[in-house]
């Protein structure tokens, strides 16, 4: 699963997206510019959000892009697994992914 | 349903022995994602044959039918499994079903002979995620993988079925439901694993840890387990119990157990923080194993993901401006629905019962008996009954809604405002719907899984200003507003209606907020709603909900309004007035009963002489209802409604409206001896214009028509209501509480309306 991902971590991924750190370009999911698809690092958090999260597919290694926000600019519309999910920006903040297919 | 069984309860044979007798009624059970496709297959797997009911005790639904697995045996009850993403227990949808599927939901639901699991194919690995937990819990599984031809045309890989087949270990049968294909394929499938009884089990393991605790946990459960779980207790159920303990949010009951799986937990937490997640992460392991197996990419599939169909509806339908747009729309359309093309149908109703109980009241002799079977039992069936074109219309919109995906896109957009309520997005369609009417709005909060949240939105569901209260605004209005108008243009009519629809919602959203903040605190709920793809809803599906709803409005609510009429009928029946000798002279102390002198009337006396100028069958009217129970009631009341400006007449009025709004309105034609003529007729706008005190100052003037408009906005007065609040909670406890809370503050505002009305200068 964590293939490839030192290629893609040189590339600018999202103009407010937090410097590069050492292990990698790490941000939340809140951070992640729309359209731009990433991989699931980890889902902080063990209340009972995180583990919905989690059992929805939104685990280490997944796939996930923001597809974009509700007219209300809250919550958000992501595609994980091949399916389309809604959540709260603070749901997507306790996601950390990583930019890059 | 109970005859069909044949054995007696739990028929379970030992585990993995092959049942002996062949006519035994197996049971199966039906699982699946929301929205894999489940209650379309169910339909077509039971047809007609199938029966709603809830659970004891909870709010969930359950849904039973029967399946003909082979000829030669009894068809097979099939348990329909409320849709879930999880059986991890954090909801009670998730808790009925694994009490379900191990067979301790009820003393007459054994554990299923075999579990069919419909399973997505454009969705496989989220759906494969229950796949994993139904092969924890050991039973004979069969997958249903359904939408096969959407994925075989649409997406960018192939599904290798045997391969599925083979990396699962369980029969895997492609369905295409609507043409009814791979149905016969599925029941030769289920026939055979629940003779064979087997499962393959979970294929995948924890960690050495894990498995460790586990283990010790599984030893220490067996003690405790009763008869009924013995199968539960086999080794592989022992170890499921014990893994779904350890990872469960809540702690067991049991004192001395929840010790272990406390210590248990520590241990597991102290070598590895995230200790929680390895169940779920192992399942999803397996799943990516599965599907590499048995997913393959389509060659020369595009590297760029052309739009589905789905993305380009929602360009149009989430869009930052258009969405809210659409939305409005389908809005309208729901509420012209409801409004213009029910008036017919309901007419039609109202008159076919008026009509009814005419010919009924012809040809009985008159007498006690028949105005119990015309004012009790026809217009109280017919009460229901008016109110059915409207839930019909509703549902039919709702399921439209629902089925083609929508729901889920209003409850996107909504939710950012429904949260700065508390509220849940899902509310949204809910409450809209109860402007219509409270009742079926209410039966729509079951697609809320959190039973705060759906609660909430209950309590405030009636604060919407439904149909029923239409009748009482525009007597009010017609009586007291026509013609009035506000810089020449507006209509103050209009402006008092639209002002009561605003002071409804205000009150609603605070409510809520209070609500939320007190005896329903918890956490805003999460959002975590899939975004189904829009699909094309199914006709026999849309008829199959607005049927069971309309079938349980009609026989649950339905007993406990006829009761309640019956009930109404009485009271203003009873005691029967006009013991010859009282005639039509003096009826100021007709009995001369010790409540007459309590609350020491001059009025009664004062407007009857006013009355009795009007007809004398309807002043016999009149007098009957003074003297009934009701009219004491409402002579017993005045004092608590005078400050809100009313008079024991409309005091009557109140107390039958509890049973219906519109009642009100037909009352006081009783009350003010208005002659039989329609609810709306000029006459009966006379007579409350012209109603008076005992002083001769008018009863009604605009202050108290507004007073009553504002309590009727906030009181909860429709036993229908009561009723349906009463079976979705299955508690007396929730109706009682709303009745009284929205009485309080119905009181509240009307007082504050008339007094400071009255300080204002106002009349």
């Amino acid at each position: 699963m964590s293939f490839n991902f030192q290629r893609k971590i040189a590339q600018p991924v999202a103009p407010h997206a937090p410097a590069p750190a050492a292990v990698g370009d790490e941000t939340c999911l809140n951070c992640l510019p729309h359209g731009v698809g990433a991989r699931v690092v980890g889902v902080s958090g063990d209340g009972s959000i995180a583990r919905r999260l989690m059992e929805m597919g939104v685990v280490p290694g997944a796939r996930v892009r923001v597809i974009k926000a509700a007219p209300l600019g809250d919550p958000l519309e992501i595609r994980v697994r091949s399916y389309h999910l809604a959540l709260r920006r603070s749901e997507a903040e306790a996601i950390t992914v990583v930019a890059g297919d | 349903m109970s005859t069909l069984t044949t054995s007696p309860a739990p028929p379970l044979p030992a585990d993995g022995l092959p049942i002996s007798s062949p006519q035994r009624t197996l049971t199966v059970a039906l699982a699946g994602n929301p929205n894999a496709g489940k209650t379309t297959l169910f339909n077509a797997l039971t047809g007609l044959r199938q029966r709603v009911a809830n659970y004891p005790g909870v709010t969930v639904e359950r849904k039973e039918g029967f399946w003909s697995l082979s000829p030669d045996a009894p068809p097979a009850r099939l348990i329909d499994l409320p849709g879930l993403y999880s059986l991890d227990a954090a909801s009670l949808d998730e808790q009925i079903a694994r009490d379900v599927l191990t067979g301790r939901a009820s003393s007459h639901t054994p554990a299923p002979d075999c579990v069919v699991v419909a399973v997505d194919a454009t969705n496989l690995a989220r759906n494969l995620y229950l796949v994993t937990q139904l092969l924890e819990i050991g039973r004979p599984l069969v997958i249903a993988l359904t939408m096969f031809d959407l994925a075989a045309r649409q997406q960018d890989t192939e599904l290798d079925v045997a391969e599925l087949e083979e990396a699962l270990g369980v029969p895997v049968v492609p369905v295409v439901t609507t043409q009814r294909c791979g149905l016969d394929a599925l029941a030769a499938a289920v026939w055979r694993a629940a003779q064979e009884g087997a499962s393959p089990g979970a294929g995948w393991r924890l960690s050495a840890r894990a498995e460790e605790e586990i283990a010790s946990l599984a030893r220490g459960g067996r003690g405790e387990a009763d008869e009924s779980n013995a199968r539960l207790c086999s080794l592989a159920g022992a170890r499921y119990a014990a893994m779904i303990e350890l990872y469960a949010e809540e702690l067991p009951q049991d004192a001395e157990r929840r010790a272990s799986v406390e210590g248990a937990r520590s241990r597991l937490a102290a070598a590895d923080p995230r200790w929680w997640q390895e169940p779920v992460l192992a399942r999803y392991d397996w799943i990516e194993q599965v599907a590499a197996r048995a997913v393959r990419a389509k060659r020369g599939a595009a590297a760029e993901r052309e739009r589905t169909p789905t993305e380009r509806i929602d360009r149009v339908a989430t869009h930052k401006i258009l969405g809210p747009l659409v939305l409005l729309l389908v809005m309208l359309v729901v509420f012209q629905a409801i409004f213009s093309w029910a008036q017919l149908p309901m007419d039609l109703i109202d008159h076919g019962f008026g009509s009814l109980g005419d010919v009924v009241r012809a040809s009985m002799p008159a007498g006690l008996l028949t105005d119990l079977i015309v004012d009790g039992v026809i217009a109280g069936v017919g009460g229901v009954l008016v109110f059915l074109p409207q839930i019909l219309l509703l549902f039919l919109f709702i399921s439209l809604l629902e089925d083609s995906g929508y729901m889920a896109r209003a409850a996107f957009i909504m939710d950012r405002l429904m949260r700065g309520v508390g509220l849940h997005g899902k509310a949204f369609m809910p409450l809209l719907s109860s402007f219509a009417c409270a009742i079926p709005g209410i039966m729509a909060t079951r697609t809320i899984e959190n039973p705060k949240d759906r609660l909430a939105t209950i309590l405030i569901a009636p604060f919407m200003s439904c149909s029923a209260r239409l009748p009482v605004y525009t007597l009010m209005i017609a009586a007291f507003f026509t013609g009035r108008k506000v810089f020449g243009v507006v209509s103050v009519g209009v402006l008092i209606i639209m002002s009561m629809y605003l002071l409804g919602i205000v009150v609603a959203v605070a409510v809520a907020w209070v609500l939320k903040h007190t005896i329903l605190k918890s956490p805003p709920p999460p959002l975590v709603l899939e975004l189904p793809p829009y699909r094309m809803p199914s006709f026999a599906n849309v008829v199959q909900t607005i049927y069971q709803r309309a079938s349980m409005f009609v026989r649950r609510a339905g007993t406990v309004i006829l009761a309640i009429s019956i009930l109404l009928w009485a009271l203003v029946t009873f005691p029967r007035a006009g013991a010859p000798a009282q005639g039509d002279g003096e009826r100021v102390q007709p009995s001369a009963n010790a409540r007459e002198a309590e609350t020491v009337q001059p009025a009664a006396g004062a407007s009857n002489v006013a009355e009795s100028a009007g007809a004398q069958t309807s002043g016999d009217k009149g007098e009957q209802i003074r003297n009934s129970f009701a009219g004491r009631l409402g002579r017993l009341i005045e004092p608590a409604i005078r400050p809100l400006g009313f008079d024991w007449q409309m005091g009557i009025g109140l107390i039958a409206s509890f049973a219906a709004r519109e009642t009100l309105v037909s009352t006081l034609s009783i009350v003010y001896n208005v002659d039989d003529g329609g609810e709306q007729s000029g006459s009966l706008i006379e007579a409350v214009r012209n109603a008076r005190r005992p002083d001769g100052r008018p009863a009604w003037t605009p202050l108290v028509a507004v007073s009553m408009m504002v309590f009727f906005v906030l009181a909860c007065q429709c036993m229908s209501t009561v009723a349906v609040v009463k079976r979705e909670t299955n508690s007396w406890r929730w109706p009682l509480f709303m009745v009284s809370y929205m009485l309080a503050l119905a009181y509240v505002a009307s007082l504050v309306t008339f007094q400071g009305g009255r300080l204002l200068g106002f009349s």
